[in-house]
């Protein structure tokens, strides 16, 4: 190897983020300057912070002291409605989502079913679980079946996206070899693209109960059945002690699904 | 007899993969198609079964065209022309036996097949042929926990339970040591050759081409420029093919071409 004439004395900086660098540090001074500002309009009441300290004190020692007896029928049946609200949310999100997802490939679907089933996903993400409860409890009355189709709703589109995504980056290879046998089209995805997606079908099921039992949770404060009714009153009542004693049960059930998708990932993938 | 007439294809990009190939392979010929990267030796055997789809010409089967078959005639067209691709192309989640079942979707229902209750007939030309390629004990193994060579025996016996005419082969050793490409080319021109099966195979490697093809056709920028016996690949004619080069090591050029009954003989007794 022959000595590369080395040029004498080259400096070397960092490309700034943003060019030219004037315009970086000016985006910085204007972020932290509306920060600031925005932050002083937040008019923070500081005797009220100290008042609410007591009531936090109180609160937190009845949460310690949780009492499961109280409402025992009430927490159960709230309980056992969530935990049914959250399988069959769970179950319709994973059968629908397939074919949704599926639509939603560009690679694998015409155009017009490709838009329409992005259509679809993109208004099932678009609002909150709490404002879509609400739309459902308006339609079909208060109660858990309002809170079923909300988590339905919300589980497809969270599922079908993740599942589009999926598909569009599979290995094509034998899809080309599955074509070449004369298989047609239901054929293709059954042995093409289904057993290629399945294990992260089934891994984002699981992640999505685990949200689908938080979630059930918390519709039931608009009237969507499960837990979050009960929930609601004991807080309303200022029932502390029951109130902890549901957090305590929500806690472990979340724990245990935790606990069971390892077990189940383990086993399947 | 497989027929190619006036073969045209050009890519949405604008690029003209093929310009016009005219080609008439007779029944239970091994053909291979050599030829530098780029060359259009993929999209040409990709035309055949129209996994990619001709711009121009025809392409005949005992008389019928396939470039202006509907889809249904296509898929049936299909069933007749076996594929073997470089990457093996298995689902690598399904068993060897689903993979190799799978040659026959295109004679079973959906209902048939998304069950997994293929005819009794198709499971035992299934064992059958997972015998004959040595992987009897691999039946229920994943697909995906086999080795390169072992992967490519599933393909072949994938191909030919679609009980084809023809086989297409995509570069079938290009991700195979040496010792194992010899093996899998053997075993496929034996197939081959047993059941009466025209053959166009790509390959890369020259002499492996040499070994084991009747007749050899060299592609240059999606134009014949070779269609001949395997001894007539001399330096010049594979410079024309590859361009410029030292030819020097290559076995046909030194007049070294080893016979086929010599590896054979060599290698069973390896």
């Amino acid at each position: 190897m022959s000595q590369s004439p080395l040029k004498d004395h080259v400096t070397w900086a960092p490309a700034p983020w943003i060019r030219p660098a004037w315009l970086q540090w000016g985006v910085l001074l204007v972020v932290v300057g509306y920060v600031i500002l925005a932050g002083s309009t937040l008019n923070v009441d500081w005797e009220r912070i100290v008042a609410g300290g007591e009531r936090t004190i109180r609160m937190m020692s009845d949460f310690v002291r949780p009492d499961f007896t109280a409402r025992q029928t009430d927490v159960w049946n709230g309980i056992l409605e969530s935990l049914v609200m959250t399988v069959v949310a769970s179950v319709v999100g994973f059968v629908v989502s397939i074919p949704i997802g599926f639509g939603a490939a560009r690679t694998i679907s015409p155009l017009p079913i490709y838009v329409l089933c992005r259509g679809i996903i993109t208004l099932a993400r678009t609002f909150q679980e709490v404002i879509i409860a609400i739309l459902f409890v308006i339609m079909v009355g208060f109660g858990p079946l309002a809170g079923v189709l909300t988590l339905s709703f919300t589980t497809i589109g969270f599922l079908a996206k993740l599942l589009a995504e999926k598909i569009e980056e599979i290995d094509p290879a034998p899809l080309e070899a599955i074509r070449a046998t004369g298989a047609s089209w239901l054929q293709l995805m059954d042995y093409g693209v289904l057993p290629q997606i399945m294990p992260r079908l089934i891994g984002l099921t699981i992640y999505r109960f685990d949200i689908n039992l938080r979630e059930s949770a918390i519709v039931g404060i608009v009237g969507a059945g499960g837990i979050g009714a009960t929930l609601e009153t004991t807080f309303d009542r200022y029932e502390f002690r029951t109130a902890g004693a549901i957090l305590i049960v929500i806690i472990g059930l979340v724990m245990l699904t935790e606990w069971s998708s390892t077990l189940i990932r383990k086993r399947l993938l | 007899m497989l027929t190619l007439k006036n073969l045209t294809k050009k890519y949405p990009t604008g690029d003209l993969a093929l310009k016009g190939i005219t080609l008439s392979i007779p029944k239970g010929e091994i053909l291979a198609l050599i030829g530098p990267s780029g060359a259009g030796k993929s999209t040409l055997i990709r035309c055949i079964n129209r996994l990619v789809e001709p711009s121009g010409g025809q392409i005949l089967l005992d008389g019928i065209d396939i470039v202006s078959l509907g889809t249904e005639d296509l898929r049936k067209m299909r069933r007749r022309l076996g594929m073997i691709f470089q990457e093996y192309a298995l689902v690598e989640r399904l068993s060897v036996m689903e993979n190799v079942l799978s040659g026959r979707l295109g004679y079973v229902s959906f209902w048939q097949s998304w069950q997994r209750r293929f005819p009794q007939a198709d499971v035992t030309e299934a064992f059958r042929l997972l015998d004959r390629v040595g992987l009897s004990q691999f039946v229920d193994k994943r697909a995906d926990a086999l080795s390169g060579g072992q992967r490519q025996r599933v393909g072949i016996a994938r191909a030919l339970m679609q009980n084809p005419q023809v086989l297409l082969v995509d570069e079938p050793t290009a991700s195979l040591d040496p010792k194992t490409s010899r093996q899998i080319m053997r075993l496929l021109t034996e197939l081959a050759q047993e059941r009466g099966l025209t053959v166009i195979i790509n390959i890369h490697d020259v002499p492996l081409a040499q070994m084991f093809a009747q007749r050899i056709v060299g592609l240059r920028l999606g134009e014949v420029v070779y269609d001949g016996p395997p001894d007539g690949l001399t330096a010049a004619m594979l410079t024309s093919i590859y361009g410029d080069e030292d030819w020097s090591t290559m076995p046909a050029t030194q007049g070294l071409r080893p016979h086929r009954e010599d590896l054979l003989a060599s290698e069973v007794s390896s």
